[in-house]
Formats: structure tokens, sequence, C-alpha cells
């Protein structure tokens, strides 16, 4: 007999979270280099990108607010337009209620932090294939799956600062955010649901281009969800 | 950029405040309560709300050439849009971009 195939069980749900985690370095090291590029680019200095980094660890909202600052928009829409993309998040944190709402206040302080769509997508989906785990089993799978994730996050942010004053102006960086977007809300997109919303919030942001800065966004942003929430009813209405 | 340095730390303050909170909440303070399935729709479609609208009017009219659209930046974009939808995997998505920008630049300049 062979035991090859036998998954081993891992010694502690911390250290399974932590070899669960180590895939996303892939995914945390490029996401951050580039934002430390390009806040430099923006003229943003070393300890305000990694301000940025440290406090705020979401990478398209940090991504947008340097968008908005680049476009010198109010402060009020550079934070209105970071705050939005980081909404999704609210819905993790709801998520998490029935597997972590148990836990003592600073454990899910700790668990808020680090609640980021990696660490809340791999904990969510181990969560459910293994109800029998404890609250106590699941904040520390959670914590695991963050610590390779964050010290790249940080790290990776501070090389591109570095490299970032070395870059000449012929490498179109301005053009390697729109491509980080796109890349990140391409995947995102599977259904009719999220093909309305998308082409909403496209054509109205386009229409309202002449408004001040961040303004059209904002309407195109909520005409967007509400258009993708009813389409969503629309398809369940018509599969039921 | 033309904010002064306490307006980007005030920036940076709220944001990361408003983040933790934002991933807080639920968690910490409304506690086991339901929330309404409305607003949990309305929350799923951030993402692809916020993101798209903001890329739009950059791809068409990118500031670095003055507003004049650009066929090898609109190029790269659907570039990344299509491997994206394809592969549903980011940095495939970001690779694809960045190659046909790059390379399209590279051939432009050679030609």
């Amino acid at each position: 007999m062979t035991t090859s195939t036998v998954k081993t069980p891992a010694k502690s749900p911390y250290w399974a979270g932590f070899r669960d985690g180590l895939p996303f370095i892939l995914m945390a090291a490029p996401f951050a280099t580039v934002f430390g590029v390009i806040a430099t680019d923006a003229g943003l200095t070393l300890a305000q990108a990694m301000g940025f980094s440290v406090l705020v660890i979401a990478g398209a909202s940090q991504f947008a607010a340097i968008q908005m600052m680049i476009e010198n928009a109010s402060i009020a829409f550079v934070l209105l337009a970071a705050l939005a993309v980081n909404l999704r998040m609210a819905m993790y944190s709801a998520s998490l209620v029935p597997y972590l709402g148990a836990a003592p206040l600073w454990q899910r302080v700790l668990v808020a932090y680090l609640n980021f769509d990696q660490t809340y997508i791999v904990s969510v989906a181990r969560y459910e294939s293994r109800p029998e785990m404890t609250v106590s089993e699941r904040v520390a799978y959670f914590v695991g799956v963050a610590t390779p994730i964050v010290p790249f996050w940080v790290g990776m942010t501070f090389v591109g600062i570095i490299a970032g004053a070395a870059i000449p102006e012929a490498w179109a960086l301005d053009f390697i955010m729109p491509i980080m977007f796109l890349a990140m809300v391409a995947p995102m997109v599977k259904s009719l649901a999220h093909v309305a919303a998308t082409c909403v919030s496209m054509s109205v942001a386009l229409a309202l281009i002449n408004l001040p800065s961040g303004t059209g966004l904002l309407i195109a942003a909520g005409a967007a969800m509400l258009t993708g929430a009813l389409v969503e009813i629309w398809m369940e209405g018509r599969k039921a | 950029m033309t904010y002064t340095a306490a307006e980007i730390w005030l920036i940076i303050a709220i944001m990361g405040v408003g983040t933790f909170l934002i991933r807080f909440s639920f968690l910490g303070l409304i506690g086991n309560r339901p929330m309404p399935s409305f607003v949990l729709r309305l929350l799923r479609f951030t993402p692809v709300a916020v993101l798209p609208g903001m890329v739009a009017p950059l791809v068409l009219w990118p500031p670095a050439t003055g507003g004049d659209p650009d066929p090898i930046r609109m190029l790269a974009a659907l570039a990344t849009v299509a491997v994206g939808i394809w592969t549903r995997n980011v940095l495939w998505a970001i690779t694809a971009g960045a190659v046909t920008l790059y390379g399209a630049m590279a051939m432009t300049a050679l030609i």
C-alpha cells in the first residue's frame, strides 16, 4: 500500500494555514512592488507609500487612491472611491461571523486587520470543508494564511519604492495601473449580472467624464451595483 | 499631485481606519444579526462596479498622451481583459497586458 496519495494531516491549524498561504506570495509580491513603484512615481514619500501598505493592506484600494490622487480629486472623493473598492470586505466580514463570531475580541480584531481577498477565500473554503474545526483552530488557521503573505506585501512595497526612483519615464508606467485593475476585474466577471454591472460602470463613467473628478465614477459605481443586483435577481427568477 | 504632506497622511489614516472598520464591521460590532440580502447582493458587485468605471477613461483617453487615443494602450487593455477572462488568473492577465504594452512599444520604436 502506498501512502503517497493520502493527505498528510497538518501538524497544527496555524501551520496548515501557513502552507496554504505560501502560494499567494507569488501574487502579493509583484502587486506590492508595482504599488511601491507607482506611489513613488505619483510623488509619495517612502514613509507615505509604506504607510499605505502597512495600514491599509488592500491592493486594489491602494491603487485606486493613488489614481484619484494623480487626478487631483478632492480628498473626499479619493476616500470615497478607495473605500468603495473595499466595501466587498464588509461581505467577507459578515460571512465570517458564523465561523469566528464566538472568538475573543482581540482575535476578531486581528482577523479583521488581516481580512483581505486571499486570506478570506482560502480560510472560508477550509472552514466549509472541515465543520469540525473549533473556533480557536479557525483563528489560528486564518492567521497562518496571512503569515507568509503580509511580510512580502510590506517588504516588496519597499523594494518597489527604491526601484521606482530609478525607472525612466519611457516605461509607460501610467498604464501599468489600468492593466492591474483590468487584470483584477476580468476574472471576477463570471455571470451576466457581472457583465451588466461592468458595462454600466464603464458607460456611465465615460458619459459623465466632464463632471468634477470622482463624481462621475461615484454615480457610475452606484448605478452599476444596482444593475448587477437587479440582473442577478431577475436571472434567479427565471431559473426558479 | 497637489496635496500637502498632512493631507496625504490624512488620506492614509482615514483609509486605514475605514478599511479596518469595514473588515471589522459584522465580525466585531454587528455580531450574528443577518444582513438584509439585498445589501449583501449590492456589496458583492462593488469591485466590478468601481474598477471598470475608473479604468475606461484611462484606456480611451490616456493622460500620458494628452488624452489622445493610443492604439498600443488599447491593445494592451484588450489583451489583459481577454486573458483575464480566459484564464481567470490575475497574474496571467497582468503578464499578457504588460507583454503587449512593452512588445508593441518596442515594435513601434523599431519601425
